[in-house]
């Protein structure tokens, strides 16, 4: 099974090595065997990839696997599936399943489902509250024990008092804490951004402040407890504003963001299309630009797709009764290619290190490089290729994406998981 | 008499946001024809004889009901009115499969009113049937809209360049969104005039004067248009005392005589006397309220005239 | 599909001697002349019916009511019509109820315009008699209707059309026969 490859004659961009030239690959036994020039092998498959990149595999540190308690919107099957086809040799999956991965013998449980299943590597984050009610907090010496690699109550925001504490205690036990920042009091009741479009549309709306007064306090926090802490999901100005400005004050933050938030702004909800009904919310044009220059000066770190699947019964509702979320594995890369790079916000360099090393980095991972003697965590993109979303191509068991329909490209073509071959040729095999 | 040369080609009428001036127009000659019949002896017409209206009714709403059956039973339509009983979270059937269900009973038009936003839009397009907007949670109420500038007109004459004032909880009022679209599309001025709290993100992009003086929003206009207010929302108050309302905002005849003699006052009702406007104001002369009862149904069978035989619609 | 001019039926003067001739037959037809109304089919019915109520005007020296029916909502077709017909409004300021009416339209062709005129008017209310004056007859009935007063009859055949242009609508009388081209 893990046999012998070289990848021939692409463009190899590996960021965290600083690598970008026009290199071959040998993989062997599930590792990177040799990157260099004129490479052959005696034996094995050869995989032709002139003409396009060479990267390290995606890492996406947001995702919503469902399993156990929903999977009939996800399971790690169907969920690691969308992540290969995305380009995602990695992902960190959220808490908010039913039961709460709140504790070691839960984690157990979906850790022998992982196993058993998972397409791709799949680690676990745990919950900081139990039940992420935001009342009592988990143990996270054992759940560190038992295999999570960061802590994140995600869904909901964790409660003043308890954010303290799980500061200093994430920092004893050296986990990562994740944070949903939302402030309940300024979005209850909210479906979408509030602003022109929301008194158009008639909606409740979820402020920026919300958010962003959420990051201030946390980043206060985290700055007193001198810990580390991870900003989910930034979607607003003030948010990234904020974030730069902590970073430059030596606050130990790191942020990501998604591809719908440099992509789409509010007046997609016009039609009331529940798949772009997000938290938070979709922002404005001036949020889109502000998110895109954080992005480009280093202040958001990482690029992650809040991967939120929900059934079409789920979503075939009213916009005030639909569940919030999107799916976003598949589309990451096209809508961020699109919107990045062809927009010169970032270089294809920037992109896969935001996509690839620097969630690698942040979560203290190995992949996210293709150094020899790594795990060969190695994707293959077409740059250049056009292609329709398709709701029929989608791997994902849920089809909540507001991108179906539209006109894509780059497209991942090939995708090595420790050396295993789980694309070829734009194939899912 | 101009003759119109627009044609409704619209499957489905959402809201006024998503008409043209020259589709608005056509709805507000078409009902000045049918404001005629109206007035016969036998005021029933056979333009939908043969068609069925569906009244799916999430919210109840006497009033609007009640005018949308006489407007589809005078063009000789046959009615159904089903009410559906909502709360916040609803575990009955879903809107999709409900609209689908009442299709499948070869409906011709469903008339709906939802408690929740962009409910009609959602129905919409997830059936064949034609479907009229009566009312979405804050989003819009066309024909209220179209009734109050159809009388605004039948008085004044025109529309166009006519100041006219919206006064009240503008923040939770799809009268509010529906007049403002028709009225600014229409070439009126527009002002909105309500405390603070009540004034909704960014309602100015909308292309509208916003004041909390009541002075300011009466100094001048042609006509004002007063709307209902609901003290109790979501739980908390819109605002402190209906006296204090009533102080600050409501429409008495000592304000309305520093007006222009032949302003024109509006209310889509039911009117909430003492606390919007004075029992006085509200049945004296500058006061067309019932006026716009009676107009409502020409508007309306207008609507279900146009949206029935909208050409180029499947 | 364009229209062909192919012969010129009525000149202006043409018009107005049939219409002459029309007033008269109807004062000597009807005789209870203070009963007589006239309701004019819109739109050209409607503009010719009110030319003839004031030539009746004339010969009787009494004033004759007249009105303005638009038949839209009546018609049979308005599932099959190409463009939706819009509805102008009724204009019949006095009560039908035992009146005479004269009831007129511009060309008389299946008789399908004047069946929904004839259920329009009796939805107003119920008048003693209606009789039916048009310009032109030009054939081709689909249902059993006939005209009491016709100011040309024209054969025609069914490729043709009657194109009756007026002073008030067009700049000018005249009547031609057109051929679909």
């Amino acid at each position: 099974m893990n046999g012998q490859y070289l990848i021939k004659g692409g463009r190899v961009i590996d960021p965290a090595n600083k690598i970008n030239d026009t290199l071959d690959i040998i993989i062997s036994g599930g590792k990177i065997e040799k990157v260099g020039k004129n490479l052959s092998i005696k034996s094995g498959e050869a995989i032709d990839a002139k003409g396009k990149i060479v990267a390290p595999g995606f890492v996406d540190m947001h995702v919503h696997l469902r399993e156990p308690g929903r999977e009939d919107e996800e399971t790690v099957r169907t969920g690691s599936r969308a992540a290969v086809h995305g380009g995602f040799t990695s992902v960190l999956c959220m808490p908010n399943t039913e039961p709460a991965l709140d504790n070691p013998a839960i984690v157990k449980a979906l850790k022998d489902i992982i196993a058993k299943d998972a397409a791709c590597n799949v680690f676990i984050a745990g919950a900081i509250t139990e039940g992420r009610a935001g009342k009592n907090m988990t143990d996270f010496t054992k759940l560190k024990a038992g295999g999570v690699i960061a802590l994140t109550d995600d869904g909901s925001p964790t409660p003043e008092k308890i954010m303290q504490e799980a500061l200093k205690r994430s920092k004893a036990a050296g986990l990562l804490l994740i944070e949903h920042c939302e402030t309940p009091e300024l979005s209850a009741g909210g479906v979408m951004n509030k602003g022109f479009v929301s008194t158009k549309l008639g909606l409740k709306g979820i402020p920026s402040a919300s958010e962003y007064e959420a990051v201030k306090r946390n980043i206060e926090l985290a700055k007193k407890a001198s810990a580390r802490i991870h900003i989910a999901h930034v979607s607003c100005k003030e948010s990234v504003e904020l974030i730069r400005k902590a970073k430059k004050d030596g606050v130990k933050v790191t942020a990501e963001t998604a591809p719908h938030y440099f992509a789409l702004t509010d007046e997609r909800c016009s039609s009331y299309d529940t798949n772009t009904k997000i938290n938070p919310p979709l922002r404005t044009a001036a949020d889109v630009e502000a998110i895109k220059a954080g992005l480009a000066d280093g202040t958001i770190d990482a690029i992650a797709t809040d991967h939120a699947p929900h059934t079409d019964s789920e979503k075939d509702v009213e916009f005030d009764h639909a569940p919030f979320g999107k799916i976003g594995l598949e589309s990451a890369l096209s809508v961020s290619v699109m919107e990045l790079v062809d927009k010169k916000t970032l270089s294809w360099d920037e992109l896969i290190q935001k996509l690839s090393s620097n969630p690698a980095g942040i979560l203290g991972l190995e992949s996210g490089k293709l150094s020899e003697g790594s795990p060969a965590d190695i994707i293959v993109i077409d740059p250049d290729k056009e292609y329709a979303l398709k709701q029929e191509s989608i791997e994902s068991k849920s089809k909540n994406s507001p991108f179906i329909g539209w006109k894509l490209k780059g497209k991942i073509s090939t995708v090595f998981v420790g050396g295993k071959i789980l694309m070829r040729d734009e194939l899912m095999l | 008499m101009a003759e119109k040369k627009t044609v409704w080609t619209k499957k489905d009428m959402l809201g006024l946001e998503y008409l043209s001036k020259e589709e608005i127009e056509l709805i507000l000659y078409t009902a000045g024809s049918f404001k005629e019949v109206t007035t016969r002896q036998i005021k029933k017409v056979p333009a939908l004889r043969g068609k069925t209206v569906v009244n799916l009714f999430y919210e109840p709403s006497t009033r609007t009901r009640t005018s949308f059956e006489l407007a589809a039973k005078r063009l000789s339509a046959d009615v159904v009115n089903i009410e559906i009983e909502t709360s916040s979270v609803r575990k009955g059937e879903t809107l999709i499969d409900t609209g689908r269900n009442i299709e499948a009973l070869k409906i011709d038009i469903i008339v709906v009113r939802h408690n929740c936003s962009g409910a009609p839009n959602i129905l919409a397009q997830n059936v064949k049937a034609r479907v009229v907007n009566a009312g979405d949670g804050w989003h819009e109420h066309p024909t209220q809209a179209l009734l109050d500038m159809f009388t605004l007109k039948s008085r004044l004459g025109h529309i166009d360049g006519l100041k006219v004032s919206i006064i009240g909880d503008i923040a939770h009022s799809r009268v509010a969104r529906s007049n403002i679209w028709g009225l600014t599309k229409l070439g009126a001025k527009v002002t909105v005039c309500a405390p603070e709290m009540l004034i909704p993100d960014g309602i100015e992009k909308m292309g509208v004067r916003i004041t909390t003086d009541i002075n300011e929003a009466l100094d001048d206009a042609d006509a004002i248009n007063v709307l209902r207010m609901q003290f109790e929302r979501d739980g908390a108050l819109a605002f402190p005392s209906k006296l204090e309302y009533f102080k600050k905002y409501g429409i008495t005849a000592e304000r309305l005589n520093k007006c222009k003699k032949n302003i024109v006052v509006m209310h889509p009702g039911p009117i909430n006397r003492g606390v919007e406007m004075s029992s006085e104001v509200a049945d004296g002369k500058n006061s067309v309220i019932l006026e716009q009862v009676t107009n409502g149904i020409a508007v309306r069978m207008a609507v279900l005239y146009l949206v029935a035989y909208a050409k180029g619609v499947e | 599909m364009t229209l062909k001019e192919k012969t010129k039926i009525l000149g202006k003067d043409d018009i107005d001697r049939a219409l002459s001739r029309i007033a008269h037959e109807i004062v000597e037809k009807v005789k209870d002349v203070g009963g007589i109304a006239v309701i004019g089919i819109k739109n050209r019915g409607a503009y010719i019916g009110r030319r003839l109520a004031s030539k009746i005007e004339n010969i009787t020296g009494s004033k004759v009511p007249f009105g303005a029916l638009d038949i839209t909502l009546y018609r049979d077709d308005l599932t099959e019509v190409s463009a939706q017909p819009v509805v102008h409004a009724t204009e019949i300021d006095f009560d039908i109820e035992t009146k005479k009416i004269i009831l007129v339209d511009d060309v008389l062709y299946t008789g399908r315009t004047i069946r929904c005129a004839l259920d329009a008017l009796i939805d107003l209310g119920r008048p003693a008699q209606i009789q039916l004056a048009v310009l032109v007859d030009r054939g081709h009935r689909e249902l059993p209707i006939r005209a009491d007063y016709v100011g040309k009859n024209v054969p025609t055949s069914l490729k043709e059309v009657v194109e009756v242009k007026l002073a008030e609508t067009e700049g000018k009388d005249e009547v031609v026969l057109c051929e679909l081209g």
